[in-house]
This record gives C-alpha cells, structure tokens and sequence, in this order.
C-alpha cells in the first residue's frame, strides 16, 4: 500500500498522483505506440476501434457517468461527426478542418439536445435522446441528395498535410493520438471547476445550484463536449470503415455505446477505455467460443446478443463498478496482501429512492 | 370523409397494441419506479408461446391465449426474482441497463429454440381477413377484435384494481411503496406478481399485433414506439398509457397518409419530443417537486 504523504497543496492537483504512475503510464504509452511492430495486422484493425470507440466512451462517461444525465442517443452524433467528415472532406477540405467542424457541428446539435435536457429529467430525458437519435436515423436515410440515403457513402482516407494516412498503422497513430489527448483533456476538464461542477449537478442538483453552480448552463456545456467527442469518434470511424450508412448509426448502436460505459464502470475515465476495449473484444471471444458450444447454439444468430444481454446483468448484478472496479479490487488485493477482506468494497446497502419527487 | 374514419380507425387499432405494451410499461414503472426496456421483447416471446400453443399443442385461440399468458406470466415473474431483485435500489440507470439486458438475452434466446428460430411465422386466429362495410366505411374484422380486446382488457384490469384485495395491494404500493409495507402488504410478492401482470398484457398485445406484423424474433422493436406512447400520457398514469397508446397510433396513421413518405416512422417522436417541450412529465403526468 503506498500512501502519499502531501506536504504541499498543488499535490492534490496533479494529474499523476506518483512516480508509479508516470511509470506505468509511459509504459502503457511505449507499448502502444510500438503496436505496429509487435501487432498482427489483425490486432491492429482491433486497436483503431478499442481507440475511436474510446474516444466515443469518455465523451459518454462524461455525460453518463460524471454529470448523471441518460443519453440513449448517441449514435446520432456519431452519425453526426461521421457524415460531416464524409461530406467536408468530399468537398474538398483538408483534415485539420474537417475533423474540428465534425467535433462543432456535433457539439452544436449536442446543445440543441440539451437545451430540453434542462427540464427533462431521468427516464424522460432517455426518451428524449432515444427520440432524437430515431429521428436523425430518419432523416439520414431520406436526406439522399446529401447522406446518399440506405445506399451509403464511400469515405477517403485521411489526407494530414500533404501526407496521405492510408496504411493501417498511419490510422493507427492517428487514432492514439487523438485517444491519448481525449483522454488527457478530460482527466484535465475533470480536476478543474467545470468538472467539478459536473460531479456536483450529477450528485444532487438542488445541492450543486445551492453552491451556485449554474445548472442550465453546465448541462448545457457537458452535452455539447460529449456529442463533440462522440463527433471525433464518428469522423474517425468513417475513415476506418470507409463507407457509412444510415445502418450504422441506429438504436442498438446507441445501446451498445452506453453499454461501454456501464462494463467499463460509470464515473471514472479507466473505465472508459476498458470497456471500449472489451465490448470490441467480447464478439472475439464468442467466435472462438463458437467451436466448444453444441451446434443448435453455436449456430444461432441470436448467440452474441445472449452472451451480451447476460454479461451485461452478470455484471450489474455483481459488479455494479464494473472492470475498472474488479481491477481496482484486484490491485487493492495485491497491496494489501495478504490482509484483504472480503468485506472491503461492500456496498452500502441501498433503499429505494423515490426519482418521482425530485 | 370515409377516407379519413377508416384511417382513424386503423390508427386506433394500431394504438391499441401500443398502449397495451405501453400499459405494461406504466405498471411496473408505478409499482417498482423500473423502466423496463424489455416489454417488447416480453411480448415478443408471449407471441411465440402463443405461436408453440397453436401450432404444437393444437389449442383453440382461446385457450391459446390463456396458455401464453399463463406461461409469460410466470417468465415476467422469474425475471423479477431473479435479475431485478439484487439490484433493487440502485439508480434508475442501471436498471434501464439491466432490463435492456434482458432484452438482448430474451432476443438471443429465441433464435436458439427449435421451432422458433429466426422464421417469420403466422399466428392463425378466429377473425380472418373479413371485412364489413358500416355506410361506406370498410372495416376490418381484426382491427374491430383488436380494439375489442383491448376494451375488454381495460376493463377487466380496471375491476381489478378496483375490488380485487391484490388489486388494491398494488395500487397501494405504487403510490407509497414504504406505507404500503407498514400496513402489511407484502411488498415484494407483489412486485413480482406485477412483473408477471405486465407480462400477461405484453403477451395479449402480442398476440393482437401478431396478424399485423407476423411472429418474428425482431417484433419485439414494437415496443420502442410504445415508449414514447407511455411518456405522452405521462409514465405511471395508466390511463395515461391508453390515450397515449391511442394517440400515437392515429398520429402515425394520418402521418402516414398525408405527408410524405418516412414521416410515419418517426411521428412517433416528434410527438414525444413535442410533448415533453410542453409538459416535461406528459399530458397525465404527476407534477411534483422535491421540498427540502
């Protein structure tokens, strides 16, 4: 167990709490960018989406797990992001301008989103973001002199300064980068007021605008820089699987997005990028598990949507903090060993809240 | 004239298999405060024991209906003792998560039964394409038995409420689930019989839309349209439920006729989305605010 004795008060500030972490940080960071080399071509076509979906799960977690406001919508600035890029670069613009008004535009609409996200509250704010989501579904698919309607549209590759991104390990690199600065800039957003604003209004809202945080304001702000990172995602998403489609931004899409959110566990940036990582490996796991399942099973077209429904509620049920919370438990059993207790991260235990009055 | 009753008439239909989905939604909302994502796929799997009773047991519809009402309401009944139980109390996030999670098993599951499959079957019923003309007006024999069912339904839901002991239990726990325990009710068996109350009217919704749409593992995506039938009337009111149910059915029937194609997909949620500018908590919503 390492305890931090702080003498000083910017020790609470900084982004790495100790030398432990800046190793295994840099680490982590060598490693990756080495993936082109020790990674098949395979892996890597893995890693660019563990990167973009990400990217689309820290802007989530943001609105999910750190302002507490439901989103079941988000495909829609997916889609969004995804046809702006499409469309720009089509026209003719270079990347270090598209990719910025896909982040503008998304936030843009984020906003248009948010503003009745003032009132709404709970389920019907779900309903809300799932209504908007359908409807924007819709209008991709009927717009056709602009998004080429169910038909769909072919995307370029990245064209960076002159320097045409077509290898798979250009991609790559790209995708890290971006990953790494979302990652950062949130972990940055979040120690500063606006996040911690953010925490207050998900925490109580009456208490946060009794502190005089200003709700309609910081809702506001936390929609619009999720739907510009969920934008970011969908702008890189279309490059890799250069064609999109209105299919590809529906209902289930939303669902899935969330979903990374819950797996990973809601309220920490880790837990982002877990469960990006795992519900892109989960449908890996299910092919080679195809082999030692009886063929009625493994044959069915519904397998991957059981596996995912029960890992889903194994893991609420069981670890409502999801990976990152298992693998806090986990480092916490090896700091501690062999003094760990079961016990340790018992949960409260909880009543039912009335959301009816609130 | 007739152009427009006959579409009002087959909206209202429509908008009957909504607010009975619908109505299951609000039920379980107003007793256990879980939005359960998983009514559709409910009605789903009631479609396809309707489907396994016709077909294989060789029922008459009537029984067949008891059958599959029966057997779903004893599935609603598991699913609450066995997912929703442990994480009574957690926000109402995670529930929404853990009852779409449901859902995805449910849909999963049935592609796996022999029999059930991934086919698009048709569930055989008394009231075959027949129509009868009321002064110009074609009527549909399905559409009269999908309303009448509903009707009938109501009101048998409304005596129960009304003057049945168990009724009257689950209203008292849907508006104080604490004084509902302290007068002795007992809070959880009634939870559960009402997982397994909204499961049966999920059941009877999918055997009415069934002639409609067929019986296929993706029916149950019926029930997204029921959601925002639920939020128009407001969530926990169950009349609430009906005349959303209603509304949004002829909304998407005359969308559907008068404007261009692909509005009837969402009108849907324009609706809701128009609603909810209005009246954040729906048209039969409860509107109240937390005192500190």
């Amino acid at each position: 167990m390492r305890f931090i004795f702080k003498t000083r008060y910017d020790q609470d500030l900084r982004l790495f709490k100790h030398g432990g972490q800046v190793f295994w940080y840099s680490l982590l960071g060598v490693v990756l960018l080495a993936a082109p080399w020790w990674a098949s071509e395979y892996v890597l076509s893995q890693l660019h989406f563990i990167g973009i979906y990400s990217i689309v799960g820290l802007g989530l977690m943001l609105l999910v797990g750190f302002t507490g406001q439901i989103s079941l919508g988000h495909a829609a600035f997916l889609a969004v992001g995804a046809y702006t890029e499409t469309l720009l670069q089509a026209a003719g613009w270079p990347f270090w301008l598209t990719l910025p008004s896909a982040a503008l535009l998304s936030a843009a609409v984020g906003i248009v989103v948010g503003l009745p996200a003032l009132r709404l509250k709970g389920i019907y704010l779900a309903i809300a973001t799932l209504a908007f989501g359908a409807i924007v579904e819709e209008i991709m698919a009927r717009w056709e002199s602009l998004t080429g309607g169910n038909s769909g549209k072919h995307v370029k590759h990245v064209e960076l300064f002159g320097m045409k991104l077509d290898g798979d390990a250009d991609l790559y690199y790209l995708i890290l980068a971006l990953t790494a600065i979302s990652c950062v800039a949130l972990a940055n957003l979040l120690r500063s007021p606006t996040g911690r604003a953010f925490v207050a209004i998900r925490d109580s809202e009456i208490s946060a605008s009794c502190m005089g945080v200003n709700l309609a304001k910081y809702k506001t702000m936390s929609f619009a820089i999720s739907a510009a990172l969920t934008g970011i995602g969908g702008a890189l998403y279309a490059h890799k699987v250069t064609f999109i489609s209105p299919e590809q931004f529906t209902l289930l899409v939303s669902i899935e997005l969330v979903t990374i959110v819950i797996l990973g566990g809601v309220g920490s940036l880790h837990g982002a990028v877990f469960g990006a990582a795992f519900v892109i490996v989960l449908p890996q796991l299910i092919a080679l598990a195809k082999d030692y399942l009886p063929s009625g099973v493994a044959g069915a077209s519904g397998l991957q949507a059981t596996v995912f429904g029960l890992v889903l509620i194994g893991f609420i049920i069981f670890e409502p903090m999801g990976l990152y919370g298992r693998w806090l438990k986990i480092r916490t059993w090896f700091e501690l060993f062999p003094f760990y207790r079961k016990g340790m991260f018992r949960r409260q235990k909880t009543y039912m809240k009335s959301e009816r009055l609130r | 004239m007739t152009q427009l009753l006959q579409l009002l008439l087959a909206g209202i239909a429509q908008g009957c298999v909504y607010a009975l989905v619908a109505l299951g939604f609000v039920l379980i909302y107003k007793a256990t405060e879980t939005v359960n994502f998983a009514q559709g796929d409910l009605m789903m799997l009631g479609a396809f024991f309707a489907l396994t009773g016709a077909t294989v047991l060789g029922l008459p519809y009537w029984l067949v209906i008891i059958f599959a009402v029966a057997v779903m309401a004893v599935v609603g009944m598991l699913i609450e003792r066995i997912v929703l139980r442990p994480v009574l109390g957690h926000p109402a996030f995670t529930v929404v998560m853990i009852t779409i999670g449901a859902g995805y098993v449910m849909r999963g599951v049935v592609t796996m039964i022999p029999g059930w499959g991934t086919e698009t079957y048709a569930l055989a019923t008394p009231f075959a394409e027949g129509v009868l003309r009321v002064g110009g007006v074609v009527v549909g024999v399905q559409q009269l038995a999908v309303i009448g069912h509903t009707a009938l339904l109501c009101l048998a839901l409304y005596l129960f409420f009304r003057f049945t002991r168990v009724g009257i239990a689950m209203q008292a726990t849907s508006q104080n689930q604490l004084a509902a325990y302290y007068m002795g009710i007992p809070v959880r068996r009634i939870n559960m019989l009402i997982w397994g109350l909204s499961a049966g009217i999920a059941t009877i919704g999918g055997i009415l839309l069934a002639p409609a749409t067929f019986v296929h593992s993706n029916m149950g995506f019926i029930g997204l349209k029921a959601f925002p039938a639920a939020v128009v009337g407001g969530f926990g009111s169950v009349p609430g439920a009906i005349a959303g149910g209603l509304i949004i059915g002829v909304v998407e029937a005359l969308s559907g006729f008068y404007l261009p194609e692909g509005f009837k997909d969402v009108a849907a949620y324009v609706v809701v989305l128009l609603v909810l500018m209005v009246r954040p908590s729906g048209i039969f919503g409860e509107t109240a605010r937390k005192k500190v």
